[in-house]
């Protein structure tokens, strides 16, 4: 509908631009800070122009980390941060297509009991059930693990029920066709459903990665070696040393890089994004 | 419960298929929750040498604990305000974004990205900001006759992790408003715009009660979030305090185990939160079987 309403239409902008600047402040202010030395936050006034300390604040980061409050170098934390966000993504799309598979192309006693379990897990976040599950990780001795920080977060109920949505609209021809043409279960699975569900693993996989880059307290409950620290968890032992104000220069070069990641993922795949986000939810 | 109307005939197939994620549903999620249950009826000693079943004393305790009760109170005006803040903004934002042709892409790109950003962080970021000595935010406060200080003041430190929170939460609200404002049929806005109604009227009486199945399913989502998945906010800022100001719910189930090992007392507000958790999953699914459409 085209109106013509200047006002309005200048009114929109404002709140929009205004909006956008709210959002971004943060993080704007977080990337100046970790331009400039430790001397620019003393004298006072917080500068909100960059600064010209970028390269060698990010080194440090990089490669040495802060060394008074026992956080590794950023480099280790981040590749560990990749690797708990793959295994997690990866983990919960296979386990997920395949019990949506069985849900919705096989009939066999105890499928609802099968289907109500997992629809349980929707209702247990972790941090409600803490103790218990730390001391499960504890007794099978996956304590200071890749296994132990990405397993126990794998099943996933909202990726089973996306699958087991899109299986239910795939033609019933197919399999039919397929049947006839004499493929078994894993056969139809592999060449017919799996390249249909490329999309959908797609969006799944952007949601995924970003809830397991985002993982705060269970890495923080598991690990215990500096080997394995994830960056997000690792950001508090920056930010909270005592008896001194931390290194904000350094603790905000850190932040920028542990928020870089899965904002780039979203920036560039925004579609596949809305429609995981959109589609995880109903 | 459906499936397809012809069906693969094997018979081990289906569990093989469905073992890894039973398996761990199993091993991670159904044991440890009825570990908490049964915990919540026992009382044991911090060093573990002695339990005692005592049924639902650690209930009757932490209900009567003033300490749980103000934790609750804390709770619901976090969760309430974050709801509101978030939704707020993110409506207007939506509604914005929803008159505009050419730009909204462009606006749409610069909102989202909070999303990606994980609570802890978020919490740091605005932690910064208020920082009592370096940030620019009590700089820009005190001229206007405000002295800031979240470190010994309990309203400021609510509103900082408030704040947070829902900063965080603005671009996954802004995101279902807009889907709900442009599904609403174009016709009926030219209808009611020939009818003479402005802008602002169309907005009230004709956007919002149609997207109110939106706005329903957004309430019910902020809640979960803001009572569960904001526990690193509290941990990377104000770690409840000061003088447990901020000390929602989820943070004092681990601050009472991990750190004052009063593990029946932590277990049995673990059984209550599942309990509630449980209550806004049912009302959320109930709601999206009956979803609205016009």
């Amino acid at each position: 509908m085209v109106e013509n309403r200047p006002f309005l239409d200048f009114l929109t902008h404002a709140v929009l631009i205004i909006g956008v600047a709210f959002i971004a402040f943060p993080l704007y202010l977080a990337f100046i800070a970790s331009t400039h030395e430790q001397t620019a936050f003393t004298s006072g006034i917080i500068p909100v122009l960059p600064g010209d300390q970028l390269v060698k604040n990010y080194t440090i980061m990089l490669g040495t980390g802060i060394s008074t409050s026992g956080a590794p170098p950023l480099a280790m934390m981040l590749q560990n941060s990749l690797i708990m966000a793959l295994s997690i993504a990866f983990g919960k799309i296979i386990i997920s297509i395949l019990s949506a598979y069985a849900i919705v192309y096989f009939r066999f006693p105890f499928r609802m009991a099968a289907f109500w379990i997992i629809f349980i897990t929707l209702m247990l976040p972790v941090e409600v059930r803490i103790i218990p599950t730390f001391k499960v990780v504890a007794d099978l001795g996956m304590l200071n693990s890749y296994a132990g920080l990405s397993i126990p977060l794998i099943a996933s109920a909202t990726a089973t029920f996306l699958f087991r949505q899109f299986f239910l609209t795939v033609p019933e021809e197919l399999m039919e066709a397929a049947r006839v043409d004499g493929a078994g279960p894993l056969r139809f699975f592999k060449d017919i459903l799996l390249p249909l569900s490329i999309t959908n693993i797609a969006a799944l996989f952007v949601i995924l990665f970003i809830y397991g880059w985002n993982q705060y307290v269970w890495p923080l409950l598991i690990t215990t070696k500096i080997e394995y620290y994830t960056v997000v968890m690792g950001i508090k032992r920056m930010a909270a040393v005592s008896d001194a104000e931390p290194q904000w220069h350094l603790v905000m070069a850190a932040v920028v890089l542990a928020a870089l990641p899965p904002v780039l993922v979203v920036a560039f795949m925004q579609r596949l994004f809305i429609k995981g986000l959109t589609e995880t939810e109903k | 419960m459906s499936t397809k109307r012809s069906t693969f005939p094997n018979i081990w197939l289906p569990y093989l298929l469905l073992t890894p994620q039973l398996a761990i549903t199993l091993v991670f999620f159904i044991w440890p929750a009825s570990q908490a249950v049964w915990q919540s009826f026992l009382r044991e000693d911090a060093f573990g040498f002695s339990t005692k079943f005592i049924w639902f004393e650690n209930y009757s305790q932490i209900f009567s604990d003033p300490n749980y009760l103000n934790s609750a109170k804390v709770s619901v005006i976090f969760a309430v305000s974050v709801t509101a803040l978030s939704m707020g903004i993110s409506l207007l934002l939506a509604a914005a974004v929803d008159r505009l042709i050419r730009a909204s892409n462009v606006y749409t790109s610069l909102l989202v990205w909070p999303y990606a950003v994980a609570p802890a962080i978020a919490g740091v970021l605005w932690w910064f900001l208020f920082n009592p000595t370096i940030g620019i935010l009590p700089y820009v406060l005190k001229a206007a006759g405000i002295e800031w200080n979240h470190i010994v003041n309990s309203d400021q430190a609510m509103i900082l992790v408030v704040i947070a929170a829902s900063w965080k939460q603005i671009s996954y609200n802004f995101l279902f408003f807009l889907a709900g404002l442009q599904s609403i049929p174009k016709s009926m806005m030219e209808a009611a715009a020939i009818d003479g109604a402005g802008p602002l009227k169309r907005f009230l009486t004709i956007s919002l009660p149609l997207i109110s199945p939106t706005t329903f399913f957004l309430v019910v989502i902020n809640i979960v979030y803001s009572m569960f998945d904001t526990f690193p906010v509290i941990h990377a800022t104000t770690e409840g305090g000061p003088a447990q100001a901020t000390n929602i719910l989820v943070y004092k189930v681990f601050v009472d185990g991990f750190i004052g090992l009063n593990l029946g007392s932590s277990a049995a507000q673990s059984v209550v939160l599942m309990t509630l958790v449980i209550a806004l999953t049912v009302i959320q699914f109930r709601y999206v079987e009956r979803r609205v459409h016009y």
